[in-house]
């Protein structure tokens, strides 16, 4: 065989859309491990509600590309039982929504059974959940429900803000022993981004690693998926003023790397921490207590700040919606505020 | 006494053919049979409207149900006013006909919550959008009117899709070891967005999972509004005895997409959907009204004019909704506005 000149065995990353990255995951992941296979509603013929497994069946066949009645019970159980047999399943809830109907097999059983089955077990599968609002879905479409993962010992969780991240990060929660909630956002589906397409299921990227997306000196920015974009966009605007915001992006809530954090709120001094998701017992709560438990708690210079989802159902009407998830005004004037603090 | 059931897949019921032929009694007199004919005009009406509307950005998402008018207005037509009702998002038709107002209907599809706020007097719930988590709903409805001395009974309806789910499986054993007065109506359509009902369950029928729960299991062509009359009014019958519930499945078919959001030629072909056009349910009442001197031209062109009046009176009620202002969204969480949403509430009027 000849060997590719270098020029043309190093890979370049192309333009994708963040679903068409989890999709070129998927596709290697089927592809690089007979274990793998795939279960959820409308994912086959249909291709997924948002497309994400679009030509996976015709690809791998109905044997591992399966569709399912709506039964997401059933979806998440039969995970936990092909995971305890040593497969690989990645199973999808067609809305992050609809996890609520699969709640016991996965708190009371796929986060406890490598627990109490004394190690002997492990219950490697990983659940998509495409969540977040702004599709105009409302209520009962348009959750942000990590957090209720992130609280549970023995689950991982995961909330991928780039199309690169959203296809390292399903490598890296296949590659995972332990079962991983991979929290999509709906929105970001359609955005596209730079991705290097891997060609082997070694993880890049570690579950449990934040990333500093923008780095600056006057205050540091918590976030991850969609608020991430919001974030950096905002860190935009607030250079114009003067500012110089750095954005750490969690990527992973379970495990929570809270050293990235700490370490950015000691040479800024100032944090706020963004989510979609309500403010009361979330994930932001969370990295504020990691970040005041630790000696950084001696670097602030002013009081933290939450700009979060209000705590209300998702409204179907769009400027109520719109009110209710935070924009990148939101963010841009809490930060502003911080600094006047 | 217990209920016991044959072991075999129940054949499906028919009084009136495609062809709008009588193959049994009529359950019903020309009156009833005209006023549903026109309820069926009315309900497809507001369904093509509404889709067209949705294309035009005046809607949000739209779950159409044409094809399925019988299998609404024959059930919906069985029950007593102050009966309960609990549907889905596709069930706008049988919804209307238990006094939910239109405006209301397309008030909920714009996005507004007012279009969720029943009126007094109205006992039906807004529709259901996940799917199948009403019916325990149903079956709480019914036990509490039974605790309270009432004869008032609860009917739900759900797809196909719905009998996947654990929901559905602890509403029919609850309602049926309790003998609460629930009639559970599966439009089995055939479709559950891409999944044909052969893929969704085992079983040759949705009717016959009734056996397992120790309840009737009835299944009737779900497009003959004679065949679905008449079996609902039996399952009324015995719900409001006492004698527990009744599972009923209407045979029919959704002519649209599961959604505005979606396309059906991804998954199934047009031939099987042409087949059902021949299966009309409100053409062949036409015939059969046609045939008995009920219906003629004149009376065809009323209706239309009638239903396209009430279509367009609903929408400019709906559209003439004051828009919701950010305030309304704390208001109704809780009964009462606690100190945390004050504070918000606080906020977002003071915001810029």
């Amino acid at each position: 065989m000849p060997t590719l000149p270098i020029w043309k065995a190093l890979h370049m990353p192309e333009m994708m859309r963040y679903a068409q990255a989890v999709n070129h995951a998927l596709r290697l992941l089927m592809s690089a491990d007979e274990r793998v296979f795939m279960a959820g509603e409308d994912i086959g013929v249909y291709g997924g509600a948002f497309g994400v497994t679009d030509g996976l069946l015709d690809t791998f066949g109905e044997r591992r590309v399966r569709d399912t009645p709506i039964s997401e019970e059933v979806i998440a159980g039969l995970a936990v039982g092909a995971a305890i047999t040593g497969m690989r399943p990645i199973v999808e809830m067609q809305f992050a929504d609809f996890v609520v109907n699969a709640m016991d097999p996965i708190v009371n059983q796929a986060a406890k059974l490598h627990f109490m089955y004394g190690g002997n077990v492990e219950v490697p599968m990983v659940i998509r959940l495409p969540g977040g609002g702004g599709t105009g879905a409302a209520a009962q479409h348009s959750q942000s429900l990590e957090a209720w993962f992130a609280h549970v010992p023995g689950l991982k969780v995961v909330a991928p803000a780039t199309a690169q991240d959203a296809h390292d990060l399903l490598i890296a929660s296949v590659a995972d022993p332990n079962p991983v909630m991979v929290f999509e956002h709906k929105l970001l589906y359609k955005e596209e981004g730079p991705v290097e397409v891997r060609h082997t299921t070694e993880p890049v990227v570690q579950l449990g690693e934040a990333i500093v997306r923008r780095s600056g000196d006057d205050l540091t920015i918590v976030a991850y998926s969609i608020m991430t974009v919001r974030a950096l966009e905002a860190a935009e605007r607030l250079e114009d003023s003067g500012i110089s915001a750095e954005v750490v992006d969690l990527r992973s809530l379970r495990p929570l790397d809270i050293e990235t954090v700490r370490a950015s709120v000691r040479r800024t001094g100032r944090l706020l921490v963004t989510h979609e998701a309500p403010a009361a017992v979330g994930v932001g709560a969370e990295v504020v207590a990691g970040v005041v438990e630790s000696d950084a708690l001696d670097h602030l210079l002013a009081p933290v700040s939450r700009v979060c989802g209000l705590p209300i159902p998702m409204p179907y009407a769009k400027a109520l919606e719109t009110a209710t998830i935070p924009q990148v005004d939101d963010v841009e004037r809490a930060a502003k505020e911080l600094m006047n603090a | 006494m217990r209920f016991t059931g044959a072991l075999t897949s129940p054949r499906m019921r028919q009084i009136l053919t495609p062809s709008g032929a009588l193959v049994d009694e009529a359950p019903m007199d020309d009156a009833l049979a005209s006023r549903l004919y026109r309820a069926m005009v009315f309900a497809r009406t507001y369904d093509r409207k509404s889709m067209a509307l949705q294309k035009q950005g005046r809607l949000a998402t739209y779950a159409p149900f044409e094809g399925q008018e019988a299998a609404q207005a024959g059930s919906a037509a069985a029950l007593e006013v102050d009966d309960w009702m609990v549907g889905t998002y596709r069930d706008a038709a049988a919804m209307w006909m238990q006094a939910y107002p239109m405006e209301l209907l397309f008030a909920g599809r714009t996005g507004h919550e007012h279009g969720g706020r029943v009126p007094e007097h109205v006992n039906v719930l807004p529709p259901s959008i996940t799917v199948g988590g009403h019916m325990v709903h149903a079956v709480g409805l019914a036990w509490a009117e039974r605790l309270q001395g009432s004869s008032r009974i609860a009917l739900t309806y759900f797809g196909d899709g719905a009998t996947s789910e654990g929901d559905f499986h602890e509403a029919m054993n609850m309602a049926a070891v309790q003998k609460v007065g629930t009639v559970f109506v599966c439009q089995n359509n055939g479709w559950a967005i891409s999944l044909p009902t052969a893929e969704q369950t085992a079983t040759e029928t949705i009717a016959e999972k009734a056996i397992a729960y120790g309840m009737p299991g009835v299944r009737v062509d779900g497009n003959d509004v004679f065949a679905v009359y008449a079996a609902t009014r039996e399952a009324v019958g015995r719900a409001r005895s006492g004698e527990g519930p009744t599972l009923i499945e209407a045979v029919t078919y959704r002519m649209g997409p599961h959604t505005t959001a979606d396309d059906p030629g991804r998954y199934r072909s047009e031939a099987d959907r042409e087949e059902w056009v021949r299966r009309d349910p409100i053409e062949r009442l036409r015939v059969y009204l046609s045939e008995r001197g009920r219906w003629d031209e004149d009376w065809q062109m009323r209706i239309e004019e009638q239903a396209s009046s009430e279509v367009e009176r609903a929408i400019v009620l709906a559209e003439s909704l004051r828009a919701p202002e950010p305030e309304e969204m704390f208001g109704a969480m809780f009964a009462e506005i606690p100190p945390h949403l004050a504070e918000q509430l606080a906020e977002a009027k003071a915001a810029p």
